[in-house]
């Protein structure tokens, strides 16, 4: 199943004609390989001219691409022995979560992640990749246990936000969130948390208050979706686009803010084109900053996170 | 009744020198209760903690108003006062309207951070103030209330916090989104070394101000009727398509869902947190 996007579509229509061409020479006595290998080059410049100069909106396309591989995805490529925990031990089991522990290279680690599905089925199943309280309080329980047995946590964000639903808010939806803020930031264990698709909020932050914060290429993180904000800027959620780009909410953008530690390259076209490459691009990021935070005693760890928040924010004083 | 009161109040306005009154009274001479409807001498609502004399709705108050109806007499010092927010985003207006709610709400930004005393109770104390960009949380906000709860460490004081928010400030985009984390980061450390943190939420305490330190009080307090949640009310009805219960996201509602210490009318706020500091004062606490 190939779901194009907008942007894409010059370099699919000429990939078509260059397909077009190679089927005409099967059957038809004309020499057109001369043509054909003309039209490749030129596809290959065209191809790097789109992806190379991605306009905010276009990577919110590719951030959301209903193929774009999951919290799942990659543990079953980055991580040997997976073993999923389930529940928070106070409510129930909130399938927008995954969590567990794993190993990575060789080393247990506990891994958590936002878990949206790919197909409708599955989007009920897990909520669309939102969670309720109980989704985030059972993070904070595998956090802990992470911290008790000395494992590194290993965080993917890939959520629109958290559920904004009536139970949820009976539940404490702020109160879970808090919690998972006010509780990370103390944790005694290297975390480290990757961005894979939307960072949408609180909700996405609520598994992001890491010693390393990295975002795919084409991931976004946001304090409100573009059409969020449209609506309450302009009052037209269709002004998305313009949004996009003036919230600032690409990996770029982030960098920039000097709020991430690093982008990750994807594949060209993005990670959806194929996951075990992309994996192949996470693993050598993800073992060089587990490798470095490991040099790093509790108290350290503490440290630097809390100064890594504790420094985000633009300001100045109005007497100079 | 209310016709004695709207002739009282239109025989008062006749002898009193306008300017002057003006200056007192910005809102006009009498001011008409959203809930019950009934109106009512602004000056005495004043005098009343801005609570209705008919019905208890609690008025919307402003940071210095509450710092005033708390604090001991003359026992408040405003530490960085002076910090502004800056346009990071390059957001189109975004400083113009910073400048009209410096002037209009006279504070430099939406939340105001001191020390001073509750009953001789030494304390720091946030007020945020709605006001002010909708008491919106941007790098500013964040910035004084960890410095705040920083200076609280240091001098083993106590941290209150009068939350009033519609949540993370949009101009400020995601830099506004990481100020839950350092807020909530900040609190975290202070409270491992036996700091005492009282949060009050009071009308409106939404999305990202709710989902930190809001929410992180030793004791969680909130005055009557104020509007507590992470997502609106219209965006919940959209998603789930159903229309929610009247009481849905109020201090009363949280309460009952076992998310709230206590509901506290503004009346008796002082007493009520002069016992919790004093119950906290010898033995039981850090301060």
């Amino acid at each position: 199943m190939s779901m194009e996007l907008d942007f894409e579509k010059p370099v699919i229509e000429l990939r078509k004609k260059i397909d077009e061409l190679k089927e005409v020479t099967k059957h038809a006595d004309v020499d057109l390989r001369q043509e054909i290998e003309k039209l490749e080059t030129r596809l290959q410049i065209l191809e790097d001219e789109i992806y190379k100069n991605l306009k905010p909106w276009d990577r919110v396309q590719i951030a959301r691409h209903p193929n774009r591989p999951t919290t799942l995805d990659y543990i079953s490529c980055l991580f040997e022995d997976f073993f999923e925990c389930h529940g928070d031990r106070l409510f129930g089991d909130d399938e927008a979560v995954v969590g567990g522990i794993a190993k990575f290279k060789g080393i247990p680690v506990t891994v958590i992640g936002h878990q949206r599905g790919k197909d409708t089925k599955e989007n009920i199943r897990r909520n669309f990749g939102m969670p309720h309280p109980e989704g985030y309080r059972k993070a904070l329980r595998l956090m802990y246990q992470a911290e008790k047995f000395n494992r590194p946590i290993i965080c993917f964000i890939d959520t629109k936000g958290a559920y904004p639903g009536k139970a949820a808010e009976e539940r404490g939806q702020s109160e879970a969130i808090a919690r998972n803020l006010f509780e990370m930031s103390g944790l005694k264990v290297p975390i480290i948390c990757i961005v894979i698709g939307e960072g949408g909020s609180g909700g996405a932050l609520a598994l992001g208050v890491g010693n390393y914060i990295y975002m795919l290429e084409n991931s976004t993180y946001s304090v409100i979706s573009p059409e969020g904000a449209a609506s309450i800027l302009w009052r037209d959620a269709a002004l998305a686009k313009k949004a996009a780009e003036s919230m600032k909410i690409t990996a770029q953008d982030l960098m920039e803010l000097g709020i991430i530690d690093g982008i990750i390259p994807e594949v060209k076209g993005g990670a959806h084109r194929d996951v075990k490459k992309q994996a192949e691009l996470i693993e050598p990021v993800l073992l060089e900053a587990l490798t470095s935070l490991s040099r790093l005693t509790g108290p350290e760890l503490v440290k630097q996170r809390y100064e890594k928040y504790a420094n985000i924010g633009s300001f100045s004083s109005l007497n100079g | 009744m209310l016709r004695d009161i709207l002739h009282k109040g239109k025989k008062k306005y006749a002898t009193i020198p306008l300017e002057s009154q003006k200056a007192e009274v910005p809102e006009g001479i009498m001011t008409k209760c959203p809930n019950c409807k009934k109106i009512m001498f602004t000056k005495e609502l004043e005098k009343n903690l801005k609570v209705c004399l008919h019905c208890s709705y609690h008025f919307q108050m402003g940071a210095k108003e509450r710092l005033k109806s708390l604090l001991d007499e003359n026992s408040f010092v405003e530490l960085n006062e002076n910090l502004i927010s800056e346009n990071p985003l390059n957001f189109p207006d975004y400083l113009e309207k910073l400048e009209k709610d410096r002037e209009k709400a006279k504070i430099n930004e939406a939340v105001v951070t001191g020390k001073g005393s509750i009953s001789g109770y030494p304390v720091t104390i946030a007020v945020m103030d709605a006001n002010f960009r909708m008491g919106s949380m941007g790098s500013v906000v964040g910035e004084k209330i960890k410095r705040l709860i920083e200076y609280a460490g240091t001098h083993s004081l106590p941290f209150i916090i009068f939350t009033a928010s519609g949540g993370a400030r949009m101009q400020e985009g995601v830099l506004s989104l990481m100020q839950m984390a350092k807020t909530s980061a900040a609190l975290k450390k202070f409270s491992n070394d036996g700091g005492l943190i009282i949060t009050v939420m009071t009308h409106p305490t939404t999305g990202g101000v709710s989902a930190s330190f809001a929410s992180l009080g030793d004791y969680n307090l909130a005055e009557p009727g104020a509007l507590i949640g992470f997502a609106g009310r219209r965006i919940i009805e959209q998603t789930i398509r159903e229309e929610l219960p009247k009481d849905f996201q109020t201090a009363e509602f949280l309460l009952k869902h076992g998310q709230l210490d206590a509901v506290i009318p503004r009346h008796e706020l002082k007493e009520k947190l002069t016992l919790l500091l004093d119950l906290h004062w010898t033995g039981g606490g850090k301060q």
